[in-house]
């Protein structure tokens, strides 16, 4: 879960992180006793259609000024270790 | 006028000042700055609100509405070259390119930003003691929580360090902590303010509203903020314009008093102040009556489910490549995630990224984030049927008063339980004001009325009525 996650958890985190999400687990299970077969599910709560915007150029940020933020950069684009080391 | 006597002033009393020749923004501003910056830098011996001060004003406000009254900012809305960190490690030193809607609106409006609040980070607290900056103290007893996750903004207010705050709520992260600290904080309606530029949560929850001294100041403050804007899908127009209220009387506003929310789990000094407003609400002219809301009780489940699922989708986003902190020496780029996020997000982020993944993961889903879903929308249907019956909804915002720093750190439950009573309006949607309402050993008590969606002009109103009637004295905060 924690690979998912892209978190590294250490050998010391692990033990309280999967004891104190038990207990959070017990206490949410009890929703399980509801009966919700035909009831619809709410992802949202407002009604908003028609939300598109017009798909226009418009003009975006300097790319310095969002590069400048960057903890690596190379050229004009961000800088990360190979995907394959 | 003496700094003292100006932070004593609403801000509806400084603005008429200013507007008057009276007072100058520039003193307004100059009195708060130096007790702002004298907190910062008294770190955590201090109170603690602040993550960033503004060294002095900004330019002319242009006799716009406001006046250039300053404003105290939560750390998470994105302030052009300024410091927005949202409490995390990750966000260290980050200064964005540019400013949140809301906040932009307020400064065209004529606020000026005075500082960033310390938060939980991420705002996944409700004591503020999650902030890689440090813990906030609560003014009326420095060895207690101001609640969370807006502690630095409801502290700041209460303590007379800002006129006034912006704050945002997921679960209670504005009602809470201003039930803590002794102030008013309003969630508005879902979608009436924009959430562009806030560094986001759980975006189906995720609301800006304001913390302040009192209830004319919360609308003065929202009038400012709601309305439409086309970087945010979700953002509606606010139907109507909204107005100073000034009720004195209740008379035929009908009060419904859910059991759910209003029995067990709540400490007996808390359901004394609150039933002491009851009986002052009737003798305004208010109709109190039961009514059930029979889901509520599972809000706090399902809300512990979706903001968790949402937050941890939303979180993917730091990770090490365009901003924040990387860490270094990493062997290939998974190593680079892993390794930045372990390095840069708290426990209880890391708790709320697992729990959140767990919900979302194939062969869980159904069981945990879809069943929650359908919890909202039980809550949600509760409400409408309620709304049918009364006006607004009246309960205790905190189950208790503010507790000690550290009492609930080792107990995520516990911690959780503290927005049992503000969970429910969140999910359904709909506007929610704490009001202080009483004192119980010494600290404040909260009351927590929630109306329909859009109903903010009625339910500033009934509050204002209450809070006259109440007369409660804050001052004791103040620094």
């Amino acid at each position: 879960m924690a690979r998912l996650a892209r978190l590294a958890l250490s050998e010391d985190e692990l033990e309280p992180m999967a004891r104190e999400l038990s207990a959070v687990l017990d206490h949410i299970a009890k929703i399980s006793e509801l009966d919700l077969a035909d009831v619809p599910p709410t992802s949202h709560v407002v009604e908003v259609t028609g939300a598109l915007r017009a798909d226009e150029p418009r003009p975006c940020l300097p790319r310095e000024l969002v590069l400048a933020q960057a903890p690596e950069v190379s050229g004009d684009g961000f800088l990360v270790p190979s995907p394959q080391a | 006028m003496s700094a003292t006597d100006i932070v004593e002033l609403s801000v509806r009393a400084a603005a008429d000042a200013i507007a008057a020749g009276s007072l100058s923004s520039l003193e307004l501003f100059d009195a708060y700055q130096a007790r702002a910056a004298a907190d910062r830098a008294a770190g955590e011996a201090g109170l603690n609100c602040f993550t960033w001060v503004a060294a002095k004003a900004p330019e002319d406000h242009g006799g716009a509405p406001l006046h250039g009254v300053p404003l105290a900012v939560k750390d998470l809305f994105c302030t052009e070259g300024v410091p927005s960190q949202s409490g995390s490690r990750i966000l260290e030193g980050y200064e964005p390119p540019y400013t949140a809607t809301v906040v932009s609106r307020l400064s065209e409006a004529g606020a000026s930003l005075l500082g960033k609040t310390n938060q939980d980070e991420f705002a996944m607290g409700s004591s503020n003691e999650n902030s890689a900056f440090g813990v906030v103290r609560n003014p009326w007893d420095r060895e207690r929580v101001p609640g969370g996750s807006s502690g630095g903004s409801a502290a700041a207010v209460a303590a007379g360090l800002a006129p006034w705050a912006l704050g945002t709520d997921t679960g209670g992260s504005i009602r809470q902590p201003a039930a803590l600290c002794g102030i008013v904080g309003l969630k508005p309606t879902y979608g009436s303010v924009s959430r562009y530029g806030m560094i986001a949560f759980a975006s189906s929850l995720d609301q800006a509203g304001p913390l302040t001294r009192d209830v004319g100041d919360a609308a003065l403050l929202l009038r400012h903020m709601v309305g439409r804007d086309e970087c945010d899908a979700t953002s509606l127009e606010f139907p109507h314009e909204i107005e100073s209220p000034t009720a004195e009387r209740l008379d035929g506003v009908r009060l419904g008093v859910p059991e759910e929310l209003t029995g067990e789990g709540i400490e007996q000094g808390v359901l004394e102040a609150f039933t002491a407003t009851l009986d002052r609400a009737r003798e305004l002219g208010a109709e109190v009556q039961a009514v059930g809301l029979p889901h509520a009780p599972h809000a706090l489940s399902a809300y512990y489910l979706i903001a968790p699922a949402e937050a941890s989708s939303n979180l993917a986003r730091f990770d090490g490549v365009r901003y924040g902190h990387r860490a270094p020496g990493a062997s290939d780029l998974l190593d680079m995630y892993t390794r930045t996020r372990h390095d840069g997000f708290g426990a209880e982020v890391k708790r709320r990224i697992m729990l959140g993944t767990y919900a979302l993961s194939s062969g869980y889903y159904d069981a945990y984030y879809g069943r929650a879903q359908r919890v909202r929308t039980k809550v949600a249907d509760d409400f409408r049927g309620a709304f049918a019956e009364v006006d607004f909804i009246v309960t205790p915002t905190s189950p208790t008063v503010a507790f000690r720093l550290g009492e609930r750190t080792g107990d995520p439950l516990a911690m959780y339980l503290s927005d049992f009573c503000t969970v429910p309006m969140s999910l359904a949607g709909i506007p929610a004001i704490s009001i202080p309402c009483g004192l119980s050993e010494g600290l404040p008590v909260g009351l927590q009325i929630a109306g329909p969606a859009f109903s903010e002009n009625r339910l500033l109103d009934v509050a204002h009525g209450l809070e006259q009637a109440i007369g409660f004295d804050g001052s004791a905060a103040r620094v």
